[in-house]
């Protein structure tokens, strides 16, 4: 089967300083594919350069077609964009943030349709977001906002969901539950492509792991090769330990910095 | 023991307090959810019943009767009174606050910030600068329709400055303080055109264009003011689902197929044909734009695209209210619109920040 995002060769600039120097990568679709990287590696460069937000060269694909013959409304119902620290500006209540992802599938000044509102309740469900679907976002723990906030992104339900590190600022519990949340939009046969800091989460959760650095892909594969320890030492500096875990699969524990004695 | 005394007072004093805010919330939450649901109706017939208030309330002291039957059919100096003067106030009052209210809403959606306004942000004051100059130095003598022209080419100006520190990234806060310096700029060049224009009325007139008023306007002002706050007002209504959108961050908001730029240069343009044509008609209104979307949130919500329209027709309403104050407070003309406005919309604007502050 042929990947929902397909990558060869791209580059891109940000006002003259490179953020993406031959980029290849592919993402599948029904996968959880984590990107991962140093500060600064490119992660959300790359992300940008997918949806169209970041001019780049280079063959971008998206389910087999070249990024620039995609329609603005095409492309916003194919894919779903979580940015990074994303937040709402106004305290909206959280049904009504949900309802703003179905944007893309609505006409000018037309109401919402059945579709829509089954798409809202089904998002807001599926993320366990209904208890407080009525109370304002800023009267919610951050685990409740993240959970919203995916809500928003999942109602459009697109084939594609870009999460920019859904995960940071959460506690632990809240992390396990949200990285769930997206195995389980993956079981649905969306392609989720998602960043992370934690590789302890990216090694556990994801089917395929992209290590970025300094604006290139240091390699691509399943966490166990794409984490190895060689790569962790060049990448990251880190040295790690693995300890048996669920499933057979080995768990990452990330334990010391390298080059401190 | 002192301690513990102190403990259970303290507790009791919270718990009460915390009581008395969940029984106001509950009265609010009560009376709220059926007026939420015929607001809009009942904004429509506020606007309406304090316009045709406004015009039959004069300093002629005609009866009710009379000026009514003045509008419909020919009595003399009734039907001017009627036609000419009293039906052009209560009329543009109803567009200038519905421009002035709507062009709120949608900066505030713009800035995504509860305290950006067409006042604040110096917008009406440089509209008020283009009217100044158009008039004074005789442009709009060339034709009736230079003076709303040159009052929506100021608003332009500063709406474009204001768009241009947006685009480079300026914080909001550094856009209001932008704002402010831009209405100190165009208030001291609109004094500065005053005093150089050959007229002898200039002072007197100067403060009626800082301030505001829609005192002795015509049906010409009328025929200027209606079309162009209105379509100023259906630009800002197109614009509203771009501007919910923006709720979630421009990246997010393009990632929806929303195309951010449009969205800002329709909203600036609109923002400025709004305000520059009601400005054009009745001078520097400010806080109107302030006041109703913010008095309006509890029983619309926090999204742009839900106020625009409410908040045009509260705009109608508090401004034909406020023109029928003025006149009662002051029957002699002493009291001007603007002033007014600003007296109830200043403070409104400090307790705003105050809560802003306090919510953070």
């Amino acid at each position: 089967m042929n990947p929902a995002v397909f990558l060869q060769s791209v580059s891109a600039d940000y006002s003259g300083r490179p953020a993406l120097h031959h980029v290849s990568a592919s993402f599948a679709a029904g996968a959880v594919t984590a990107v991962v990287g140093p500060n600064g590696a490119g992660k959300t460069s790359l992300f940008r350069a997918m949806l169209g937000l970041l001019p780049s060269r280079g063959v971008i694909r998206i389910l087999d077609r070249d990024l620039k013959s995609w329609s603005g409304s095409g492309l916003a119902r194919t894919m779903a964009y979580l940015p990074q620290g994303a937040d709402a500006h106004w305290p909206v209540t959280a049904r009504r943030l949900v309802a703003l992802g179905r944007i893309p599938h609505r006409k000018s000044f037309a109401p919402p349709t059945v579709e829509d509102d089954a798409a809202i309740e089904d998002a807001l469900l599926r993320c366990e977001a209904v208890a407080f679907a009525d109370r304002a976002i800023d009267e919610l723990s951050a685990g409740e906002r993240a959970r919203v906030l995916l809500a928003r992104a999942l109602a459009t339900n697109a084939a594609i969901l870009l999460a920019d590190e859904p995960a940071a600022h959460l506690d632990p519990a809240h992390q396990l539950q949200l990285m769930e949340l997206l195995r389980a939009e993956a079981r649905r046969g969306t392609a989720v492509i998602v960043t992370l800091h934690d590789l302890a989460l990216a090694a556990r959760y994801c089917d395929d792991v992209v290590v970025m650095q300094a604006g290139q892909v240091a390699t691509q594969g399943v966490p166990d090769l794409a984490l190895s320890d060689e790569i962790l030492a060049r990448v990251f500096g880190i040295g790690a330990v693995r300890v048996a875990g669920d499933a057979g699969r080995a768990q990452l524990v990330a334990c010391r910095p390298l080059g401190f004695a | 023991m002192g301690g513990t005394i102190e403990q259970t007072a303290v507790e009791r004093r919270s718990a009460s307090r915390a009581d008395t805010k969940a029984f106001t919330a509950q009265v609010f939450h009560v009376v709220r959810v059926p007026l939420a649901r015929h607001m809009t109706l009942l904004l429509t017939l506020l606007a309406l019943l304090f316009a045709a208030i406004s015009f039959f309330i004069g300093p002629s002291g005609l009866d009710i009767g009379t000026v009514a039957a003045g509008l419909f059919s020919d009595h003399g100096t009734a039907s001017v009174i009627a036609r000419d003067i009293r039906l052009p106030r209560a009329a543009l009052a109803l567009f200038v606050g519905g421009a002035l209210g709507a062009s709120g809403a949608a900066l505030q959606g713009l800035f995504r910030n509860p305290l950006a306004e067409p006042g604040v942000t110096g917008v009406t004051s440089s509209a008020g600068l283009g009217a100044v100059i158009a008039l004074y130095f005789g442009f709009a003598s060339l034709s009736p329709a230079v003076l709303p022209l040159c009052a929506i080419a100021g608003a332009l100006c500063s709406a474009a400055i204001l768009y241009v520190l947006s685009l480079r990234g300026v914080s909001v806060t550094a856009l209001i303080l932008a704002g402010v310096a831009i209405a100190s700029l165009a208030t001291a060049l609109t004094a500065l055109a005053l005093s150089l224009a050959p007229n002898a009325y200039a002072m007197s007139e100067m403060v009626l264009w800082m301030m505001g008023s829609l005192k002795d306007r015509t049906l010409a002002d009328l025929y200027f003011a209606a079309p162009l706050s209105l379509a100023g007002v259906a630009l800002l209504a197109v614009s509203a689902r771009g501007l919910d959108a923006l709720t979630l961050g421009e990246d997010a908001a393009h990632s929806l197929g929303v195309n951010v730029g449009a969205v800002r240069r329709r909203v600036v343009f609109g923002v400025a044909l709004a305000t520059g044509a009601a400005t054009a008609a009745a001078g520097a209104v400010s806080f109107v734009g302030l006041v109703v979307p913010h008095l309006l949130r509890p029983f619309y919500g926090y999204e742009p695209a839900r106020l625009i329209l409410p908040s045009a027709l509260g705009g109608a309403a508090l401004v034909a209210a406020s023109d029928i104050a003025v006149r009662l407070i002051a029957p002699d003309g002493q009291l001007l619109l603007g002033v007014l406005t600003a007296m109830l919309g200043a403070p409104f604007f400090l307790w705003l920040i105050l809560n802003l502050r306090r919510g953070q």
